[in-house]
Order: C-alpha cells, then structure tokens, then sequence
C-alpha cells in the first residue's frame, strides 16, 4: 500500500543502480566503437571526447544563452498549450454537442505530424520565438486535449451527483468535482507534451538553421569540419533537458496526486 | 395516521424511462420528524424514488413537495447518503474539507464552515479524523464521514440510499443506531432505502414496502416498537419478530407476483 513504485520488486537504490548500469553499458560500446577506428574519428567520436565536451559547454556563455532561448520557447508553447487544451478538453468533455461538431476538424488535424508544418510556419511567421512557439503550442495541444477528455469520462457519476444533491450548479461541478478529479490524467498529458515541445523547439531551430537556441548550435556545429563532437555534446544535452524535465514533472506528479495512487492501488 | 400535513408529501408520481416504466402512482407522506423506510425488492424503483425526491431527475408525472414547496430541480434542504461512500467523497480533501464542502455553496464564511464541520464529525464520533483523508479510514468511517457531511449541512430532511450496503455486519449495526442516535437527538427527519428487512424494522418508525414493475406501493406498516431500540433486545421482541415476518412476506410476495397490487390487510392488534 505504502509503495507505489511500478516495480515492486525493486528498491529505489536498485533502480538507481540497474539505470546506471545500462548507461555506463552504453557509455563503454560507443567508446569502444568511436576507438576501433572503424570510422573516421572525426564523424563518430568516442563517448568520452563528447561527454568532455558537454561538460566544457556548460562554461560556455554562448552555450548556456543558447539552451535559455530554446528553455524560454519550450516553457511559453507548453504554457499556451495548456491554457488552451485544458478548457477546451472541459469544454469537449462535458458537452456532448461541441464534441459532436468539433470530433472531424480534431481528427482532420490530429493525425499531421507538426514537423511537417515547420516549413510552412517559416514561411507564413517567419523565425525565432514567432514561429517556435505556436509550433509547440500546435504539437503539444493534443495530448493535453485528449487527456483532459480522457479525464473527465473517467470522473466518478456518485461524486458528481453528490454535489449536485448539495445544490452545487452544474458549473461548480465541473470546476470541484470534475476538473480535480482527472487531473491526474491531464498532468499525464502535460508530461507527454513536454516532452513533445522539446522536440519541437530543438527541431525547429534545426531545421530553420538560423537564429539562437540548442537547436541553431547543433545546427551549425554540423557545418563544421570536426563539428560532429559539438554536435553529439548538444544532443546530449537535449536528452538531458528532456530527462530532467521529466523527473521533475513524474515528482510533482507523485506528491499532488497521492489520492490517485492510493485509490488506484487500494481498489481491490 | 393523523391528519398532519406532512414535511414531505409525494403524490401521483410516477416515472418511465422511455417506454419502461419504473414508477407508478405513489403516494406518500412523511411528517416532521419522522424516520420512514423504504423496503423492496431489487428493481422496484427504490433508486429512481430517491433521485425524484432529491430532485436529480424530473419525474414524468405527479409531484413532490417538500415543506409546502413543489420540488423542481435540486431543493435546498435536502442532504442526500449514498451507498458509495468512497465514491461519494472527494479524495483529494480532508474528512473536514468534505463536511465542510456544502456548506460552501451556501456562503458560509470559512471560520463557522470549519466550525460546523468539526461539529458535525464529533456528532458521529470521528472526532481524530478531521486532517486526514477518506481513502486513510475504513470503510464504516468513511460512511461516518458522509453522514457527518449531511449533517453539517443542517438539512429538514435526510435521504439515504441503502446507506449500509457495504460495510460489514457488525460496522453495519453500529451505524444503524448511529442513524437511530442522530433521528433522536437532533429530530431529524429521515427516509431511509434499503433492501434489508430487519433493518427497515429495527430503524423505522414506519415501513413503506414497494413492490416492483412497475415500482409502487404495497403496504405501509406502522412500527410500535418502543423509541428507544438496541441490536439484542429489540430484534428478539415480539413484535419486531412479528413485523419482520411480516415485510418479508409482503417483500416476497412483491418479488414473485407481478401485476396489479395484491389488497392486502392492515395488520390487527
């Protein structure tokens, strides 16, 4: 009852321990690889010339003003994103004729992978935060809209008729009952999209190859003679903003929805 | 009875689920301070009563006034229990934030809903539990807790919906004189459904018995047992024996018979 840790078998040294395995596993095969010289050293460099790196770039200037910039679109298109998916999943989810009318745009637009739209937005927004963030807002509205909806199918009827017999309007039902019951199921949403909206942030500085952020310095790194190094020391470090992200969203997650856990594992 | 103009007063009502028909010409008083039982068998529209009452779904015909009000849309001084407790609560409150959550519809300021709210939970003896959250209390508490809301809310009358169908038996009686304790010391006026005869006898000061399709009323019994009940003693008098024996043939007999109404006698005595 007292853990919740989807592995049971485990404790959470262990799980340390076993992860820290895998990637010093990892670690030790693109070393060995980048020093059997099978390909030139300048195209695939071994594990610990580019981790050097990666710590070297966290004292460049330049590097960490890069990795603000792309921080800044990724935190505003997720923001947006829930600003907008949030209300619009309430919206969807609890009346049935919008859902009804808005199902076919939803399901025209959804299945459009956004990368595909960055060349469009380049054009139309042009580049820099203009055109990064309503491409995050646009990729990341989805999970948080389906979730949402998800969420709220999922709310107790006995909870919501509770209320309803205490007088509360079907409004305040929505907001005390409902909204707080799945969100759980949004902050899943949010966790999906976060990650989404790093992908695109950090796609759209590459491909629009111009401009400032992780994306722009992985870009032009790539143009360099040698620049394979500074190429993988910023990818590394866009795996470890999306790690990071993540961990700090899963903790969030665990201490505001102990309730979530303990019903979800007490219903036996 | 008495020519008391009841507190609640149903007449005529009667209500379908499009061509299915749940309900049928009720008619029903409960005066001030009453505690009236509802007993049936399954599928005789017990649920469907509450919920016109409570006024959770217009019925298709008749009506239901409460306090010389007809009922139209949720009225005011109605506190409902469901059966589902640990559906009925909100997780992610404190036992004190649940009672005092009503209360919050109705303006209260925060210090007196707090107030009321610890109150109300001493009143069903959870006077610990007030910081902690329902999915932190057994299954009795957690019931405890939703009575104490209903309570804090200071409704006329109090509906429960087979409050006791999932706790165990022992949990069960104690909450049975929870309900007794709290129809006496307080006056409050309950009507109370359940599937269980003994305890439609044991609670009651009246017994409404249903039969079912479509869901009406059989018989109403008037209980004479004396006010003041115990699990032992009162279950093994005379005339609880005699009254149980009684509902159970009306209950089984609604349950085998469908139809029209059977006449049925008032009991002699």
């Amino acid at each position: 009852m007292a853990d919740q840790s989807p592995s049971p078998g485990l404790s959470r040294p262990g799980k340390w321990a076993r992860g820290a395995v895998g990637v010093l596993i990892l670690f030790l095969a693109s070393e060995a690889l980048g020093r059997a010289d099978i390909v030139d050293r300048s195209f695939l460099p071994p594990a610990s010339t580019v981790t050097a790196r990666a710590f070297e770039l966290l004292g460049d200037a330049e590097f960490l003003h890069n990795v603000r910039v792309t921080l800044t679109a990724w935190a505003l298109g997720l923001l947006i994103a829930i600003a907008i998916a949030v209300p619009l999943g309430l919206l969807l989810g609890s009346v049935p004729a919008v859902n009804t009318a808005v199902r076919a745009i939803v399901e025209f637009l959804r299945p459009i992978p956004s990368v595909a739209l960055i060349p469009l937005a380049g054009l139309v927004l042009g580049s820099g935060l203009n055109m990064e963030v309503p491409l995050i807002v646009y990729a990341s509205c989805w999970p948080i809209l389906f979730n949402t909806m998800y969420g709220l199918d999922d709310v107790d009827p006995t909870a919501k008729e509770t209320l309803r017999t205490f007088g509360f309007s079907r409004l305040q039902v929505l907001l005390r009952v409902s909204l707080p019951s799945s969100a759980p199921f949004i902050a899943t949403g949010v966790r999906l999209s976060a990650a989404i909206a790093l992908i695109l942030a950090v796609g759209t500085e590459i491909l629009s190859g111009f401009g400032e952020g992780l994306g722009i310095f992985i870009a032009q790194a790539g143009n360099v003679p040698d620049g394979t190094r500074d190429v993988l020391a910023g990818t590394v470090w866009a795996g470890c903003l999306g790690l990071i992200i993540d961990s700090v969203l899963v903790q969030t997650e665990n201490r505001l929805f102990r309730w979530h856990h303990a019903l979800r594992s007490g219903a036996s | 009875m008495d020519k008391v103009t009841g507190m609640l007063e149903i007449t005529g009502l009667g209500h379908a689920y499009g061509s299915h028909r749940v309900l049928q010409g009720m008619d029903l008083k409960v005066s001030q301070g009453e505690l009236v039982t509802i007993v049936g068998p399954s599928g005789c529209g017990k649920s469907t009563l509450l919920r016109c009452i409570a006024g959770l779904i217009r019925p298709s015909e008749g009506k239901v006034v409460l306090n010389g009000t007809p009922i139209d849309g949720v009225p005011d001084g109605l506190a409902v229990v469901f059966q589902d407790y640990s559906r009925s609560l909100l997780p992610w409150l404190t036992v004190r934030d649940n009672v005092a959550l009503p209360l919050r519809r109705r303006g209260t300021g925060k210090a007196e809903r707090r107030a009321q709210a610890v109150r109300a939970l001493a009143s069903v003896g959870l006077d610990d539990a007030a910081s902690k959250y329902p999915w932190q209390l057994s299954g009795g508490m957690q019931q405890r807790v939703s009575i104490a809301r209903a309570l804090a809310y200071r409704p006329s009358m109090l509906l429960m919906d087979e409050p006791f169908g999932s706790v165990d038996a022992q949990t069960r009686e104690d909450l049975e004189d929870l309900v007794l304790q709290v129809h006496r010391a307080e006056g409050m006026t309950i009507l109370l459904v359940t599937h269980d005869i003994d305890e439609s006898v044991y609670l009651g000061d009246r017994v409404v018995v249903l039969a079912r399709n479509p869901g009406r009323i059989r018989e109403e019994l008037p209980v004479s047992l004396p006010a003041a009940r115990d699990q032992i003693g009162t279950r093994a008098a005379p005339e609880f024996v005699r009254l149980r024996a009684e509902v159970g043939r009306l209950v089984r007999g609604g349950a085998a018979k469908d139809g029209p109404p059977t006449v049925h006698e008032k009991p002699v005595r």
